[in-house]
C-alpha cells in the first residue's frame, strides 16, 4: 500500500505506532489479565515494582495492584481521548466546511463563535464544567470536546475555502448538485487528510487534559485513570514515588506515540511537505 | 504608528462581541448548574427553610424570567460586579485580584522562559539541521511536549526538593523568614524557579518545534537569498533578516496560548502550592464556590482577550505588511 | 575584448536522498567588459543554478560546486576564502531574481536594505549611504525616491520593485551583473522598461551582464552573445545574430521555431510546445547526448557519446550540426 510505504520511511512513526498498539493491547486486555475491580485491595500496601512476582509494578498505598490499573487505565484515556477526539472532529467539520462552503455572514457568525470559544481559557473550562456538572465520563468527555473542536473548525474552513475555488466543486455547482452533497461527499474527502494529522495531536492533548482532570480528583470517580493514580500516589511521593512516576511514564509515552503517529501522517499524507522537515 | 493604532480600535471593536458571548456564556454554565446560587447560599447558610430560600430568590431577582436575569448579569459584570463568594465572604472580584498578580508573574515568567529557550533552541536545531545537536534538541522536544505538566512538577519536587534539596517547592516565600527588598526577591525567585521551568517545559517544545521550521522555512526564501547575494555575513543574515520573519509564527501562536497557559498554572499551582487563581479555582471546586468559579472563568477569558490585542500590536509592529491581510 | 569573467568547466552537483544530479555539468563561459551575455534555456536546464554558482550562493546543505574555474579579472573566485567571496558578493558581482515580490525583505524598507548594501561594502556612514540610496532610486527610475526610501516593498508595484532590486544590485557599482530572469514576472509593458534600463545602466557604468532567461525575444533585444544551455551543458553558443538566424544545434532549432514571432501581449511566456517529449530528470541522465532522446537527428552515437563543445565563439556540441 503506497500511503504504508510513504508511512514506514519515518522510523519515528512507526516507533509511535508501536507504542500505541502497545497501549491498545493493554486497554482490550485489561479485563481478561485483571478481572475485577482495579480499586480492590490485592495484596500488602508499599510493595515496590520488580519486588513480586505477582505485582510486577508493585502496589500502592491501599494494596492495589498497580499494574492493573495501568491496564484499566490505558482503557480510560485512550476511551475519552478517542471519543473527545471524534466528537470534536464532528463539529468542527460541520461548522468549518459550513463557515469555508458559504462564506460571507455564515462564515462571519460561524467563526466569531470559534473565537468565542477559543478565547476561553480551555483547560480551566473544562475544569469549571466538570465542577459544576458532576465528573462522569460524558461529562468529561464532552467538555475536552467542546474546546477541542474550534482548531480543526478553522482547519476545514481554510481547505474549504481553497477547495470552493476549484473546478471540480465549481462544476458540481453547475450541474446543479445540492449543497451538502457537494459538502460532505465531494468536498470533505478532499479535506480530510489534514483533519486527520490534527486529530491525531487532539487525541494527544485531550489525554493530557483527562490525566490533569483526575490528578486533580476531578475525574469520573467510577473508573481508574492514570490521573488518578498520580494524584493519590503524590501523597506519598517521598516514601513511593513509583507510584507517581509510573503512571507518568505511561501517560508521556501514549502522548509521545501520539503525536509521533501525527508528524508521520503529516509526511505521508501531505506529500507538499514532504522532504521539508 | 498611527497603523498600529488603528489596528488597535479595529481589533478592540471585534472583542466586544467576543467578550459578549463568553459572558451569556457563563451565565448559561450557571443556570445549567444543578440547583442554583440560591440553593448553594441556602445549603452554606445551614437554612434549608423554603420560605427563606424563597425571599433570596426574589433578592437575587432568580424568580425573574431568564432574559431578565441575563440583562440583570450582564449590568453587573459590566459593573465589575462578579458576585459574591459566601466561602470567603467577600465580593468575588476583589478576590480574584488579590490572587492575579501571583499567577501573572507565574505565566509570565514561564513565558518568557518558554520563548526565550524554545527560540534559542530552535534557532539552534535550524542551524544544525541534521546533525547530532538537531537530533537532541529535537527528541527533547517531543518529550517536553508529551509530558504531562504536573507529573513534570512532581518529579522535579522528587529531585530538586526532595533528594537533593537545592530548591523550595512549595508556597511562594519563605513564610515568616521576614526577608526585605533583594533578599525577598531573591527568595521569591528561587520559590518560582521549579513552578516557572515546568509549566516553561510544555509551550518551549512548541517553540522549539515551531521555530526550528520557521527558521528553515524562511532559509529557503528569495530574499535570503537576495541578502546572500549582497554579501552579507551569516550571522547578519540569520539574526536581521530570517530571525524576524521566522519569529512571526511563534509571536501568533505564543498569543493562542495564553489562555492555555493560563489552564496549565492551575495544574502547577496545585502542584507547587503557589497561591495563585489556580489554586483558588482549585479550592473553589471543592468549595463548591460557583460564584468564584464563574468568576476566574470569566476573568481569565478576559485576560486572554488583552493578552490577544497585545500580540496584534505586537505583531503589526514586527510585520508591516499587516494591515493588507 | 577583455574578458571580465571567465568560467571553465564549472560543475555544481545537487545532492540529497534522491541521489545526486549534475544541475551545472562542465560549463565554459566568457563575457566581455560591458558586454551581455544572454544564457538560455528552459526552465531546469540548471542556467539559474549556473547563476548561483558564479557567487557560490548554491542552495546548503543539497548544492555542493565540485569543480572548475570561474575568474574574474583573472582572479579564481572558487579559490578565494568565504570572508574575501563576501567582498565579491554584490560589490565587484551583483545579481537579480525573477521574483520582485518576494525578493526583497517584507519587514524592512527598501531604503533600508539598499543601505545595508552599500554599508557592507563602503565605509560610509548613515547618513550619506541614504543620500547615495536616493541617488540609485531616482537612478533607477522610481518617482519621488527620497519619499519611497521608507516604503516597505509590499507598497510597491512589481515594476517598481524590481527597480528598487536593480538599485541595490548597482549599488555598489559591480562589474557584472547576473540578472536572471529579471522580467518574467511583470506585465509585458513593464518588462520593456525594466529591459531599457539594464541596458542603459550598463552603458552608464560599463557593467558587463548575464542575463538568464527562457525567452529568446528578451535575447535578441538585450545581448550580445547568447549561450543555450540543456540539462546542464551547453549545447551552442556564439553571436546572437549567429544564432538566432543560423541555428546549428537541434535544440536550439526547437526553441526557436517554439518562440511566437511577434511578441504579442501574454504570449511571450509561451513554452517549447514544438518540441516532443520531457527534459531528462538530472538524477537520471542518459549516457549519450542529453537530447538525444527529444532529437529529431538521434543516432546510435547519439545514444553513446557526449558530443563536446569547445570554449570560443560559434560552436555548438551536436553531432550531427545543422
Amino acid at each position: 500500500m503506497a500511503f504504508w510505504r510513504q508511512y514506514r520511511r519515518n522510523v519515528a512513526a512507526v516507533i509511535g505506532l508501536a507504542i500505541l498498539l502497545v497501549v491498545v493491547v493493554m486497554a482490550v486486555s485489561a479485563p481478561l489479565l485483571y478481572p475485577g475491580d482495579p480499586w480492590d485491595m490485592a495484596g500488602k500496601p508499599f510493595i515496590w515494582p520488580f519486588q513480586s512476582w505477582k505485582f510486577p509494578l508493585g502496589t500502592d498505598r491501599l494494596g492495589r495492584d498497580v499494574a492493573a490499573c495501568i491496564f484499566h487505565g490505558a482503557r480510560v484515556s485512550l476511551l475519552i481521548g478517542l471519543v473527545a477526539t471524534l466528537v470534536a472532529v464532528v463539529v468542527g467539520i460541520v461548522v468549518g466546511a459550513f463557515a469555508g462552503f458559504y462564506g460571507g455572514k455564515v462564515d462571519d457568525v460561524l467563526m466569531r463563535l470559534t473565537e468565542i470559544f477559543q478565547t476561553i481559557p480551555s483547560f480551566i473550562f473544562i475544569f469549571v464544567v466538570v465542577a459544576v456538572f458532576t465528573p462522569t465520563v460524558p461529562i468529561i468527555v464532552l467538555a475536552i470536546a467542546i474546546v477541542s473542536w474550534p482548531q480543526l473548525a478553522r482547519l476545514v474552513r481554510g481547505e474549504f475555502i481553497a477547495l470552493r475555488g476549484r473546478d471540480f466543486i465549481q462544476g458540481c455547482i453547475a450541474i446543479g448538485m445540492s449543497d451538502l452533497r457537494i459538502i460532505f461527499f465531494q468536498a470533505l474527502p478532499n479535506a480530510l487528510a489534514p483533519v486527520i494529522v490534527t486529530a491525531s495531536v487532539t487525541v494527544a492533548l485531550a489525554i493530557l487534559a483527562e490525566s490533569g482532570l483526575a490528578f486533580l480528583g476531578l475525574g469520573d470517580p467510577n473508573v481508574m485513570s492514570w490521573g488518578t493514580i498520580i494524584g493519590a500516589g503524590r501523597a506519598v511521593l517521598r516514601q513511593a514515588w513509583y507510584l507517581t512516576a509510573i503512571p507518568g511514564v505511561a501517560i508521556l509515552l501514549t502522548v509521545l506515540a501520539l503525536n509521533l503517529i501525527g508528524d508521520g501522517l503529516n509526511d505521508a499524507l501531505n506529500p507538499r511537505l514532504r522532504g521539508r522537515r | 504608528m498611527y497603523r498600529v493604532i488603528r489596528i488597535v480600535r479595529r481589533r478592540l471593536l471585534q472583542m466586544i462581541p467576543v467578550v459578549l458571548g463568553i459572558v451569556v456564556f457563563n451565565f448559561a454554565l450557571l443556570h445549567l448548574a444543578p440547583g442554583d446560587a440560591v440553593d448553594v447560599m441556602a445549603g452554606e447558610a445551614g437554612a434549608s427553610n423554603a420560605e427563606y430560600v424563597a425571599q433570596l430568590r426574589q433578592q437575587y431577582g432568580l424568580d425573574k424570567p431568564l432574559p431578565v436575569q441575563l440583562g440583570n448579569y450582564l449590568w453587573h459584570v459590566v459593573q465589575l460586579d462578579l458576585g459574591y463568594s459566601y466561602r470567603h465572604n467577600r465580593p468575588v472580584l476583589g478576590l480574584i485580584l488579590e490572587r492575579l498578580p501571583a499567577t501573572l508573574s507565574l505565566m509570565l515568567t514561564a513565558l518568557s522562559l518558554s520563548i526565550l529557550l524554545g527560540v534559542g533552541l530552535g534557532v539552534l536545531a535550524a542551524w544544525r539541521v541534521r546533525t547530532a545537536t538537531d537530533t537532541v534538541i529535537s527528541i527533547f522536544a517531543l518529550l517536553s511536549y508529551a509530558t504531562p505538566t504536573f507529573w513534570i512538577g512532581l518529579m522535579f519536587i522528587l529531585l530538586f526538593g526532595v533528594t537533593l534539596g537545592w530548591l523550595p517547592t512549595t508556597g511562594m516565600e519563605s513564610v515568616g523568614a521576614g526577608y526585605k527588598g533583594l533578599d525577598r526577591v531573591v527568595d521569591i525567585g528561587r520559590h518560582m524557579l521549579l513552578p516557572a521551568v515546568t509549566l516553561a517545559l510544555f509551550y518551549m517544545a512548541i517553540y522549539t518545534r515551531l521555530m526550528r521550521a520557521s527558521m528553515l522555512e524562511v532559509y529557503g526564501l528569495d530574499y535570503v537569498r537576495t541578502a546572500q547575494a549582497k554579501g552579507l555575513a551569516g550571522g547578519k543574515i540569520a539574526f536581521k533578516h530570517v530571525l524576524r520573519n521566522a519569529l512571526l509564527p511563534v509571536v501568533t501562536v505564543a498569543g493562542l496560548q495564553v489562555g492555555s497557559l493560563l489552564g496549565g498554572s492551575v495544574l502547577v499551582e496545585t502542584v507547587f502550592g503557589w497561591p495563585g487563581l489556580g489554586r483558588l479555582a482549585y479550592d473553589a471546586v471543592f468549595q463548591r464556590d460557583f460564584n468564584t468559579l464563574l468568576g476566574i472563568l470569566l476573568l481569565c477569558s478576559i485576560v486572554v482577550v488583552l493578552a490577544n490585542l497585545v500580540v496584534d500590536m505586537l505583531y503589526a509592529v514586527l510585520d508591516p505588511r499587516i494591515e493588507y491581510q | 575584448m577583455s574578458a571580465i569573467l571567465e568560467v571553465r568547466d564549472l560543475r555544481t552537483e545537487f545532492r540529497s536522498e534522491a541521489g545526486t544530479a549534475q544541475a551545472v555539468d562542465g560549463i565554459s563561459l566568457l563575457v566581455g567588459r560591458g558586454e551581455t551575455l544572454a544564457l538560455v534555456g528552459e526552465s531546469g536546464c540548471g542556467k539559474s543554478m549556473t547563476g548561483l554558482s558564479l557567487l557560490r550562493i548554491v542552495p546548503k546543505p543539497y548544492g555542493h560546486i565540485v569543480g572548475g574555474e570561474i575568474r574574474l579579472d583573472g582572479r579564481d573566485l572558487l579559490k578565494l576564502p568565504e570572508a574575501a567571496m563576501r567582498q565579491v558578493r554584490g560589490n565587484e558581482v551583483a545579481m537579480i531574481f525573477q521574483e520582485p515580490m518576494t525578493s526583497l525583505n517584507p519587514v524592512f524598507t527598501i531604503g533600508n536594505q539598499i543601505v545595508e548594501a552599500i554599508q557592507t561594502h563602503r565605509d560610509v556612514g548613515k547618513a550619506e549611504a541614504r543620500r547615495l540610496t536616493v541617488e540609485l532610486l531616482d537612478q533607477v527610475g522610481i518617482p519621488d525616491a527620497g519619499r519611497r526610501l521608507d516604503d516597505y516593498p509590499h507598497r510597491l508595484s512589481g515594476g517598481m520593485r524590481q527597480r528598487a532590486m536593480i538599485a541595490m544590485a548597482i549599488s555598489c557599482k559591480p562589474k557584472l551583473l547576473i540578472a536572471d530572469e529579471p522580467t518574467t514576472a511583470l506585465d509585458v509593458t513593464v518588462q520593456a522598461q525594466i529591459l531599457a534600463l539594464l541596458r542603459r545602466l550598463q552603458d552608464e557604468l560599463e557593467m558587463g551582464m548575464i542575463l538568464i532567461t527562457h525567452d529568446l525575444a528578451v535575447v535578441a533585444e538585450t545581448a550580445s552573445r547568447v549561450a543555450v544551455m540543456y540539462a546542464g551543458r551547453i549545447v551552442e553558443n556564439g553571436t546572437v545574430r549567429e544564432v538566432l538566424r543560423h541555428p546549428r544545434h537541434p535544440y536550439t532549432q526547437g526553441l526557436l521555431q517554439a518562440t511566437p514571432h511577434a511578441r504579442k501581449a501574454g504570449g511571450t511566456r509561451r513554452k517549447l510546445a514544438e518540441i516532443t517529449g520531457l527534459v531528462p530528470s538530472l538524477y537520471d541522465m542518459p549516457p549519450g547526448c542529453a537530447f538525444a532522446p527529444r532529437c529529431p537527428k538521434a543516432q546510435a552515437v547519439c545514444r553513446s557519446t557526449v558530443p563536446t563543445l569547445a570554449v570560443g565563439g560559434g560552436n555548438v556540441a551536436c553531432h550531427f550540426p545543422g
